[in-house]
């Protein structure tokens, strides 16, 4: 099937939907992939790196839309200025089109794709479960964000990340609050721990508290009981008394912090307001605030879509497309996902994607499928946060302990059973053999005592070394050797041959391996 | 040459023994202890030596063409074959106890006047020839599975524990019927009949155990080659036999003992046999896990070289692929790199005690590096990444977690808590016990396929 990839037309996008080395592993599924001139320009992808991988380059937007089966894009369709049409109208029946669509915001867009008879996957809409992380792009795109939420914010503060003691004086580190500790939070925390930052964050899921602390960066408490946690690994809306105390948490925390990166998003929500205008105005001069959340309507009450506004001396910073702007990052990453929901599509890798609605990752990703409107899906019903602990380790504690505390009563019977057996074999055993059995015990024992002293690590050369002495087997045969019966003088003959290997093997072994552990 | 000379050189023997054991302490140390061993076999075959008064043609012939095989035999072996020759040297005790049991009862000159030290000894022949034969057959079928000649899996034969009590009930009363037939001057046919059964008895308790248990095959084996020879010791009133056998016999219980405890099973249970056929349940149930992600060469080498903590996990599978070599270069590479690479040990990875720190010494690393599971399981979160190579029973968090699991309660080494966990195998196939492993499901372990040495082969050309 032929793959087409047109230039972006939204003002601003500089992501491309593949790249040379992505569609180098599509062309190897056994797709043919076309990608109109210069669109990979923006994001430092040159045609000639496209035409080396063995792409297609077409100059004519309208070839790609008009002759490939799969068209993958970045942003959806929309009104395309070139050729002054909506890219909308230039898809045609049994066309499968993937690209972010965000189909709860877009409704009407999904009737017109409908209307069109199309397929259409939405990158966005890929369920949060495991086996689907490999194609999940809002994951990748978040952590773009993230790391790129720091950078912008380092671009607008005046000063050091990471604390210093020069000869000019000593430099505090910034305080850097992330809220919000989901993909791009923790990208976020990753970028500013390690330029020197202290972080902290703040998220109202507690089974995050752990990665962020993997990371270096304190994770903020609220005293306060509340689980956050809604299903596909998304934050839900909290009570009134959470939002609350911890809005009290973020005024405190806005007094003392250099930067806050706030990353707090409810699917399907306008984002909610954490930072006032008050707790702007508390912050200090030449703060910054970075608002991952401006597309929703803004985690802080100041934040204006796509601008850099400043209150207070407070920068804070609304862009939008914070993904496009680290645009080789995030279009590899990107094409990589797609790469990976192509290669599940195609599973006889022949280059012929089979939309099968039974994959629940398809099924859940597919929003029209050959012009039926298929959004919203069937809910997921795994949740990303690990399942509750049963009470069960609690109740084996006990259990445990109760039989590792010792039992008397063992060694009191072994003890008991193994006198009477000594008692009773010294009535009937003649002297004789019973020095010999003092003989034996004892050796027990100093074996036992030795050989617990033995380094596991010296195992092998134990068995080794034990087979070579077990051999003095040999007397036994020696002993008999000079008998005049020829039968016996044959057995132990034998039996010396036999043992003799036994000694020089397991010695000379032993030796071997023992000569091979070294410092 | 007096009885008292010969008593003081087996004197000697004994402490030099006892010297050698107790220099396996420490690899410093364990070279001079096997010297030690040497020197005190040495001394009491010198002295047994001197007291012989004829056939010196055949002893001496018989010394030196099987002292030769020995050499050759120790000089040619594989490092990874080491569980193999250990079967087969243990089988050759085995088949020395009954030689010279046979030789001992129909020796003329052996007699007692007390009837009672005449069923003594009867006695002791009779055990001494049972277990040389248990530890001879066995051994064999031990040889034969390690070496692939023999199929790995458990045979069960229905009612097994019948049969085995039936074995030795009738060993039992063939013993009262040997030491009756004894006293009259006659027995051999009772003893004969008693070894074939006993010969039965160890081809059928190693055919029913599975691969995994080898470690614990092994070692029993070792300890009744110790027996074996304390019994004969017992038989030719040998205090040196006695004492080195009861060493050996009780070296060999405790390597049993410690392989159970780091399985979590029963002694009896391993040798009652079965294990990794009763989990038909726990398999069934195991199937959709998630889905694992594969890595390729390329990307586990960047991995490796972006890490500070590494630790190698080796299994039975590096043995067989014969990567320890690639292993310790890939070692090397990432030292060179300021990486910290250790090396975690569970007690029965491979197919005897130890088998991997002989593999590991072999390939030249060095034995600093290597650690025990306890000494190493506390560290797993500080290490950036995990490898394991051709492990997986020893690595599977279900025996942690799973009560119902066959392996639930054993000791595992707890890769997963690492930050990431590379596991190299060969397909998804379970392990010897027959369980899924959750670990190759986990969201921070990467899989990367195929044959261990050329897997890593790869990795490391891309370091």
């Amino acid at each position: 099937m032929k793959i087409g990839v047109p230039k972006e037309v939204h003002g601003g996008e500089r992501r491309v939907a593949t790249t040379p080395e992505v569609a180098g592993q599509l062309i190897k599924l056994g797709f043919e992939v076309a990608i109109q001139s210069g669109a990979g320009g923006a994001a430092h992808f040159s045609d000639a790196a496209y035409t080396e991988a063995g792409v297609k380059v077409v100059e004519n937007a309208k070839a790609i839309w008009d002759e490939s089966d799969i068209i993958l894009k970045v942003r959806a369709p929309e009104f395309n200025p070139d050729l002054n049409t909506d890219e909308i109208n230039l898809l045609h029946e049994k066309q499968v089109i993937i690209t972010f669509l965000w189909p709860a915001q877009n409704p009407e867009l999904l009737k017109q794709l409908a209307e069109k008879k199309v397929t259409a996957i939405a990158m966005d809409s890929v369920p949060r479960i495991s086996r689907a992380q490999k194609l999940d792009a809002l994951s990748s795109m978040a952590n773009i964000a993230g790391y790129r939420a720091v950078v912008e914010a380092a671009q607008h503060f005046g000063r050091f990340f990471t604390g210093q003691i020069t000869a000019a004086g000593k430099i505090p580190p910034a305080k850097v609050l992330v809220i919000g500790a989901g993909v791009a939070g923790l990208a976020a925390i990753g970028a500013a721990t390690s330029m020197g930052a202290i972080v902290r964050s703040f998220d109202t899921r507690p089974e995050v508290k752990e990665q962020v602390e993997s990371m270096n960066a304190e994770f903020l408490l609220l005293d306060f009981e509340e689980e956050g946690a809604g299903t596909g690994g998304y934050a839900k809306v909290m009570s009134e008394e959470f939002i609350k105390a911890e809005m009290e948490l973020f005024a405190e925390q806005a007094k003392e912090v250099d930067i806050i990166i706030t990353t707090a998003l409810i699917p399907g929500k306008p984002a909610p307001e954490l930072i006032t205008a008050d707790m702007v105005a508390s912050m200090k001069d030449g703060s910054v605030i970075v608002d991952l959340a401006a597309e929703q309507g803004g985690n802080c009450k100041l934040t204006e879509a796509d601008q850099v506004t400043k209150v207070h001396g407070v920068s804070i910073i609304g862009y939008t497309n914070l993904p496009s702007r680290l645009a080789a990052q995030s279009s590899q990453l990107y094409g990589t996902n797609l790469r990976y929901l192509l290669s599940d599509m195609c599973p006889e890798k022949d280059g012929n994607v089979v939309v099968d609605m039974e994959d629940e990752v398809v099924r859940g990703a597919t929003v029209v499928k050959d012009g039926e409107v298929t959004w919203p899906p069937p809910a997921p019903k795994l949740s990303a946060a690990p399942p509750k602990p049963a009470e069960k380790p609690q109740e084996e504690q006990p259990v445990q302990e109760v039989e590792e505390k010792p039992s008397l009563v063992g060694p009191v019977l072994a003890f008991g059973v193994g006198g009477l057996a000594l008692l009773g074999l010294g009535a009937v055993a003649p002297p004789s053999f019973m020095a010999h059995f003092t003989v034996f015990v004892l050796a027990c024992f100093v074996g036992y005592m030795v050989i617990w002293n033995v380094t596991p690590a010296l195992h092998t050369p134990l068995m080794s070394v034990t087979n070579a002495i077990s051999s003095i087997i040999i007397i036994g045969a020696l002993l008999q050797i000079s008998s005049g019966e020829k039968l016996i003088v044959g057995l132990a003959g034998l039996a010396a041959l036999i043992t003799a290997i036994n000694i020089t093997g397991g010695f000379a072994v032993t030796r071997r391996m023992l000569e091979m552990f070294r410092k | 040459m007096s009885q008292g000379i010969v008593t003081a050189s087996y004197i000697g023997a004994t402490i030099l023994f006892i010297l050698a054991l107790g220099g396996l302490s420490h690899p410093e140390t364990s070279r001079r202890g096997n010297l030690y061993g040497i020197t005190g076999m040495a001394l009491a075959l010198l002295v047994t030596i001197a007291n012989v008064t004829a056939n010196w043609g055949i002893l001496v012939g018989g010394l030196l063409i099987g002292g030769t095989i020995g050499l050759i035999l120790a000089r040619r072996v594989q490092m990874t074959e080491m569980p193999e020759l250990v079967a087969i040297l243990h089988s050759l005790v085995g088949l020395a106890a009954v030689l010279v049991g046979f030789a001992n009862f129909m020796d003329p000159t052996v007699h007692f006047e007390d009837s009672g030290e005449q069923k003594i000894h009867d006695i002791e022949t009779y055990l001494g020839i049972l277990i040389g034969a248990v530890t001879f057959s066995g051994s064999v079928i031990a040889f034969g599975k390690l070496s692939g000649k023999m199929s790995g899996n458990p045979i069960l034969l229905p009612a097994r524990h019948w049969l085995n009590l039936g074995l030795l009930l009738t060993t039992i009363w063939v013993g009262k019927m040997f030491v009756e037939q004894s006293a009259a001057g006659s027995g051999l046919i009772p003893l004969l009949i008693m070894t074939g059964i006993a010969l039965l008895f160890g081809i059928h308790m190693v055919v029913s155990i599975g691969g995994a248990d080898m470690p614990v095959v092994i070692s029993m084996l070792n300890s009744y080659s110790g027996w074996a020879a304390a019994a004969t010791g017992f038989m030719l009133n040998n205090d040196l036999l006695i004492v080195t056998g009861a060493l050996v016999g009780s070296s060999g219980a405790i390597l049993s003992y410690i392989m159970c405890r780091a399985m979590n099973r029963k002694f009896l249970a391993v040798i009652a046999g079965g294990f990794g056929t009763t989990t038909g349940a726990s398999t069934a149930d195991a199937g959709e896990q998630g889905e694992v992600v594969a890595l390729d060469a390329p990307e586990v080498a960047n991995l490796l070289a972006d890490s500070k903590e590494v630790m190698i996990v080796p299994g039975y599978g590096m043995a067989v692929a014969q990567a320890q070599h690639i292993v310790c270069e890939i070692t090397k590479a990432l030292k060179a790199k300021k990486v910290n690479v250790r090396f975690g040990i569970h007690p029965v990875a491979g197919r005897m005690p130890g088998h991997m720190n002989v593999l590991l010494a072999e390939a030249k690393v060095p034995y600093d590096i290597v650690y025990e599971m306890d000494e190493i399981n506390d560290d797993f979160p500080n290490i950036d990444v995990s490898i394991v190579v051709g492990a997986n029973d020893i690595v599977n968090p279900s025996a942690q977690t799973d009560p119902d699991s066959p392996i639930s309660g054993m000791p595992v080494l707890e890769v997963w808590k690492s930050k990431t966990t590379i596991v190299l195998k060969r397909s998804m196939a379970t392990g010897y016990a027959g369980v899924q492993n959750p670990l190759f499901f986990k969201e921070n372990t990467r899989m990367l396929f195929g044959d261990a040495k050329s897997s890593l082969d790869a990795v490391f050309k891309n370091l």
